[in-house]
């Protein structure tokens, strides 16, 4: 195989910032309603389905990406129903990769977002009421704002964390360049292929990216005042 | 039908609530009693912020409104939501949004009302609290009295029909609840909005309330006029170290040399060491009971300028040893507390004839 030409890497690079923006967005959109649940319900579901979002911490990317495969599959549950909707299979699409990514990536949103509602209390939340402000007001103009830290962290840490994945989408997506070749999987071949010098500027990018995602959260996070 | 008529039954865990009110449409009410009697939980379902469960049910209607029928032999259950209520609530701590300023605030709850309902305005909010030069700080950068006054302009910036306040002196020290006081004062004097306020301690009662709600675990010991309920020995206001009698007094003389004023009431003249009163103001007097003293014969050649004559009405023991009697000093209710020892020495009955001696007074403005 001959070295990589830079269109190659290029859609590669604009694959995976795709998928991570994609998947970011839709985890907020998500994770707000579960996260929110799961800071202010007493149902006994609480504990079960903080485990379940809280799976792709431990379980190994591979696993995950085998079940749903599995599921997604031309005879999963999923796959039959995607098929009978008109929608055909998410595996090896990019709308698989997406639905993988958001399962695997819903710790590192959920659980900064379930935080920040919790240690919001429902002191704001009363205040806003009595000043007349209706539960999705109160949200857009109390919640949103004072848990704003909170929503940077989960983006980023979504973001950041999609863009590393790895046995997901190689279980998922296989290896479809402008589909399903993420940045991971482009290193994975190079190092099979012992192009060792554009892995190691692949790799180093993406190493100096996660560096400077987790210095920006840093520095970007309110300073403890009192 | 104007007032507020509210019935709560909920039981909660070992504590159950079990009240009925009928409260005056206007002026303060206090909701007093001991911590734990059920005084924040009743205000919190009067807003509608307790969640209600299986076994609650309440009905509440303020000034002909209902606001909630959620007893359980109703067949249409109503239950407005906190935010159609129109009421404003002031939290124990004040409870302001960090992330606006003083101004922000007070616009929050304002600018959610129609045009046509905003009766106070934010100029007057804030002119009344005393809070103008704050507008544009943030909260954390408040005092604690500072932030409750800024919690109270945005509660009343809302033009509520109703104003819940939960013991919002209590997180506050003895300086600032003092420095806060006026303030409160001036809101029951300049607003037509009915206040019902929280509250454990007998001296904001005392100062504030025109009607009072004693609870004590859960149920209401009495409600009633302020006056008549502190001073009514069957009711435990009455007793301790704390218990007092107020009474209503005109100041008819200032004497600036003795830095006195002299002021009428039902029971005869009362002397205030207080000359900054002017002629013609009704005053609020507190006259402690432990601050009284009886003798059966007027005290000539006695340092005590406030001596009243009086029927003795009741009598009650009170802590070991003391003994609470309750006189008729011209249709003003007094209360002294005596030594048991006193009490029979004296022989005292209701109907005694007696003689109050005062030896302190504090005006309550």
């Amino acid at each position: 195989m001959s070295p990589l030409e830079a269109p190659a890497i290029w859609q590669a690079v604009w694959l995976t910032v795709k998928l991570a923006s994609v998947t970011t967005l839709i985890l907020l959109l998500l994770g707000t309603p579960l996260a929110w649940w799961l800071a202010s319900t007493r149902s006994w579901l609480k504990g079960p389905v903080n485990a379940v979002v809280a799976l792709p911490l431990v379980l190994p990317p591979v696993v995950i990406g085998f079940y749903l495969l599995v599921l997604m599959g031309p005879k999963g549950p999923v796959g039959q129903l995607t098929q009978s909707l008109g929608l055909g299979l998410l595996p090896f699409s990019f709308a698989g990769l997406v639905v993988g990514s958001v399962f695997y990536s819903l710790p590192f949103v959920v659980q900064p977002l379930g935080n920040a509602f919790e240690a919001l209390g429902r002191a704001p939340l009363e205040a806003a009421a009595t000043l007349r402000a209706s539960p999705l007001d109160t949200f857009f103009s109390v919640v949103l704002p004072l848990c704003k830290p909170a929503y940077i962290t989960a983006a980023v840490m979504g973001f950041a964390h999609t863009v590393g994945e790895f046995g997901i989408v190689l279980m998922l997506g296989g290896n479809i360049p402008g589909q399903t070749r993420v940045l991971s999987v482009q290193i994975y071949d190079l190092v099979e292929t012992l192009e060792y010098t554009q892995a190691h500027w692949l790799a180093g990018g993406l190493m100096v990216f996660a560096f400077a995602i987790l210095l920006g959260l840093h520095f970007l996070q309110p300073k403890k005042t009192t | 039908m104007s007032g507020i008529h509210a019935i709560f039954q909920r039981v909660l865990g070992d504590f159950a609530l079990d009240v009925t009110l009928q409260l005056p449409g206007r002026g303060v009410t206090a909701i007093f009693g001991p911590s734990g009697s059920g005084k924040t939980t009743l205000l919190r379902s009067i807003a509608g912020l307790e969640r209600e469960s299986g076994a609650s049910g309440g009905y509440l209607a303020v000034n002909g409104d209902v606001w909630q029928d959620t007893r359980t032999n109703v067949d249409k259950r109503i239950f407005k939501p906190v935010h159609t209520r129109s009421l404003g609530y002031v939290f124990q701590s004040a409870n302001l949004f960090n992330h606006l300023t003083v101004q922000g605030n007070l616009d929050y709850g304002l600018r959610r009302i129609p045009l046509a309902e905003r009766k106070v305005s934010l100029g007057q909010a804030t002119e009344l609290l005393g809070i103008e030069k704050l507008l544009h700080r943030q909260p954390a950068t408040l005092s604690g009295g500072e932030r409750q006054r800024v919690a109270i302009a945005r509660a009343l910036a809302t033009s509520p029909q109703l104003l819940l306040m939960d013991e919002p002196l209590a997180a506050l020290d003895v300086q600032r609840k003092a420095d806060l006081l006026p303030y409160l004062e001036r809101l029951h004097t300049e607003l037509d909005i009915p206040v019902l306020y929280v509250s454990h301690a007998p001296d904001e009662v005392a100062r504030l309330a025109d009607h009072l709600v004693l609870l004590d675990a859960g149920k209401v010991l009495a409600s009633g006029p302020t006056r008549e309920l502190m001073t009514r020995l069957d009711l435990p206001l009455a007793h301790g170290d704390a218990a007092a009698a107020i009474i209503d007094a005109v100041v008819m003389r200032v004497e600036p040399a003795y830095h006195l004023s002299h002021a009428e009431f039902a029971g005869g003249h009362i002397s205030l060491l207080n000359p900054s009163l002017q002629v013609g103001q009704r005053v609020r007097v507190r006259i402690q009971a432990r601050d009284v003293s009886l003798t059966l014969t007027r005290q000539q050649g006695t340092s005590v300028l406030n001596i009243f004559a009086a029927t003795v009405s009741s009598i009650s023991a009170d802590s070991p040893g003391q003994a609470m009697v309750a006189l008729d000093a011209g249709g003003s209710t007094l209360l002294a507390r005596i030594t048991q020892k006193s009490l029979d020495a004296l022989g005292l009955q209701p109907g005694s004839p007696v003689f109050a001696q005062v030896k302190g007074v504090a005006v309550l403005g």
